[in-house]
């Protein structure tokens, strides 16, 4: 059974301009013990599907449509007393470590100790430091260092300590978006490879949001791939990577220098994401495609399943 | 460790590294070190007797050939930057000696330097801060011209900004030339910087992390029309980057930095293929792969990269490595031609 579904989900931001169509007629599926990929450029929406997951939009944003369901509840009629208990128990997130996600004034040991205590009251502080310690360790910090400060910790150490708080509470989806993404390649790497043995080890559910595909490649059993606001492609990392069938992850994937094989010229994509303001008419991605036909101008494509079962594709090419 | 200045010819033997100075070689460097002092407290310099410093450069020789792509690559702290910046006297080595197309550049005061700065150019990382936002596009591209007095009419000043804008394909250059940088994208914004840069013809330019602040989509454009534009203008170019993949595909020759020191340094193919260096081999090793099916049982080497404040004794990396024996903690080990054209700074090889 799915941990999670979302069905149908829009997101935008009211702007003085109007709205910003963000996220538009989201639907995807996690599976218990899975991880997905949901990879992109940066502005194609990615980010806000993971912040309306939790319900934590900045200002101005909102869910307008769609259904988030968890363990068989939907998470978009809920208010907002209700939300602090489904967040970090239900679906909690791993944020960019690099930055400033960790409160400066507060020790590591205490910012994952409050995720615990929120959720369970009536634990004794003896256990939740205990607990805390074992965190620690899993995400390889020694458990000492719970008194130190964040900035006495380097970057992976901070971005581990975020998976750590992630943990805390023992939540049924663990959202990581861009994980490491503002770290070393080694140092990433690291992380990445923590990812997995935490997932295999713990058996997590999990989405992923990177604009590596690389990284969404090695660590994650199902894709979706975004573009200005809308999944383009789903399905399985073997059939997305083996037979990218959308002109966008195409192009995504050949953009991507490889460190094996031959010397070549790179190519890319011509042309720049559009304003989200104003998506052009048809499909958002016709004014770059090479494979652009009258159609596209007009008709916007509909996900619908192409070749392989559960592989996805809104392309007019195969329709 | 001590934290004197180490006498100059400290290990590294620069006539074995370097081939003979030859009419092509635009730039060569020779034991470069850029050492940042560290301000402590009042106390503190009353009670240490060691000053401290951060030595983002440490030693570094290389020569760079008229036309070559060159790659600096490494983990942030290992001193590309740092690197890249006093190749162009942008910030003064603390010691070693700076040769411009055979020219001695270190000693030169800022005003003498001024009309060799024609000739070196330096593309910076991000097209959001580096291009004023005040200043429309045709003044941005045009300001080299007017810093050097080049041009001899408004005109003409008109007309190369155009014509460089052209060559950068931001197309047709009139609609751009009143435009401020926020009307462009990202991409588009680094083509101005690409066009500044290229505007004065220069010999030789520095481009550090060009396109790292761009999507994934539109680097490729970029990085191509930067070799474009060095080819076009027989120009040589330091790239710095820390993604060896994209060195891999578009450089001559690597070197690889860690803790300001090079640790190898050849041809792309021979560092990316076949990496002499533990260090090398980690980071290609780190590099995910688009391969959902490739393995992923590799090793990864663990910590991350020490203070250069204080770097280990030895070998720098000893810490990390995986190959570390006795010898790397008491003795640097010199970067030696391990294999032809192939340098390498690790015991395993000596």
């Amino acid at each position: 059974m799915a941990v999670l579904s979302v069905e149908g989900l829009t997101t935008n931001y009211k702007t003085l301009r109007g709205w910003v169509r963000a996220a538009e007629d989201i639907s995807f599926e996690v599976e218990e013990g899975e991880a997905m990929g949901l990879a992109g450029e940066s502005g194609c929406g990615k980010s806000t599907v993971a912040l309306s997951l939790l319900k934590i939009l900045p200002p101005g944003g909102k869910i307008r449509k769609g259904k988030i369901i968890l363990s068989g509840q939907d998470l978009v009629p809920l208010s907002e007393k209700e939300m602090r208990q489904v967040r970090w128990k239900g679906i909690s997130i791993v944020f960019q470590g690099a930055m400033n996600a960790l409160n400066p004034v507060f020790k590591v040991g205490d910012q994952i100790a409050e995720a615990i205590k929120t959720h369970e009251p009536k634990v004794a502080n003896s256990d939740v430091k205990e607990r805390v310690a074992k965190l620690l360790e899993t995400v390889g910090i020694e458990p000492s260092r719970a008194n130190n400060y964040p900035h006495e910790f380097s970057g992976g150490m901070r971005q581990r300590a975020l998976i750590a708080m992630a943990l805390a509470a023992d939540p049924t989806l663990v959202v990581a978006d861009e994980p490491g993404t503002a770290l070393d390649v080694i140092v990433q790497a690291q992380i990445l490879r923590l990812l997995r043995d935490l997932k295999d080890k713990l058996g997590l559910s999990m989405i992923l949001i990177s604009h590596d595909l690389s990284i969404i490649a090695e660590t994650c059993e199902k894709v979706a791939i975004m573009y200005a606001g809308r999944i383009v492609e789903y399905g399985t990392a073997v059939t997305i990577f083996k037979d990218p069938k959308h002109p966008y992850t195409q192009g995504l994937i050949k953009a991507f220098p490889s460190i094996k094989g031959e010397k070549v010229r790179l190519t890319s994509i011509p042309g720049s994401p559009p304003d989200l303001l104003n998506p052009p008419a048809g499909c958002r991605f016709h004014p770059r495609c090479p494979y652009v036909m009258d159609v596209c101008k007009r008709v916007e494509p509909i996900l619908e399943e192409h070749g392989d079962k559960g592989h996805t594709v809104s392309c007019h090419l195969y329709h | 460790m001590s934290s004197e200045v180490p006498p100059v010819d400290q290990n590294i033997s620069t006539t074995e590294s370097i081939p003979q100075m030859g009419a092509d070689e635009v730039l060569r460097v020779e034991n470069i070190r850029k050492w940042y002092p560290l301000r402590r407290g009042f106390v503190e310099t009353l009670f240490s007797k060691n000053e401290m410093n951060v030595k983002a450069v440490d030693l570094v020789s290389f020569s760079l050939k008229k036309g070559e792509i060159f790659a600096l690559a490494g983990e942030s702290g290992s001193g590309k930057t740092t690197l890249g910046k006093v190749l162009l006297r942008l910030v003064d080595p603390t010691s070693g000696s700076i040769f411009f197309h055979g020219k001695d550049i270190t000693k030169l005061s800022q005003r003498e330097l001024k009309p060799l700065r024609r000739e070196m150019q330096i593309i910076f990382q991000d097209p959001f801060e580096s291009l004023n936002p005040r200043m429309i596009i045709k003044e941005i591209v045009a300001e080299p011209l007017r810093v050097q007095k080049i041009a001899k009419s408004e005109e003409e000043v008109e007309e190369r900004v155009k014509q460089v804008l052209t060559e950068v394909e931001i197309v047709p250059p009139e609609e751009f030339l009143y435009r401020f940088p926020h009307e462009l994208s990202g991409g588009q914004r680094q083509r101005v910087a690409v066009a500044r840069a290229f505007i004065l013809n220069p010999s030789f330019v520095v481009a550090d992390e060009p396109v790292s602040m761009l999507d994934v989509s539109i680097r490729a454009e970029v990085v191509n029309l930067m070799i474009d534009m060095v080819k076009k203008h027989s120009a040589s170019i330091i790239f710095i980057s820390h993604d060896l993949a994209l060195a891999k595909h578009i450089a001559d020759r690597v070197a690889v930095m860690y803790l300001g020191k090079v640790m190898e340094l050849s041809t792309s193919d021979k560092v990316v293929d076949g990496p002499l260096h533990p260090y090398t081999q980690a980071l290609i090793a780190a590099v995910p792969v688009p391969d959902p099916e490739s393995k992923r049982t590799k090793d990864v080497i663990s910590g991350e990269i020490p203070s250069p404040v204080d770097p280990p004794s030895g070998c720098r990396f000893r810490t990390r490595c995986p190959y570390a024996h006795e010898r790397c903690s008491t003795e640097e080990p010199p970067l030696i031609e391990a294999e032809k054209d192939h340098f390498v700074a690790c015991h395993l090889y000596t």
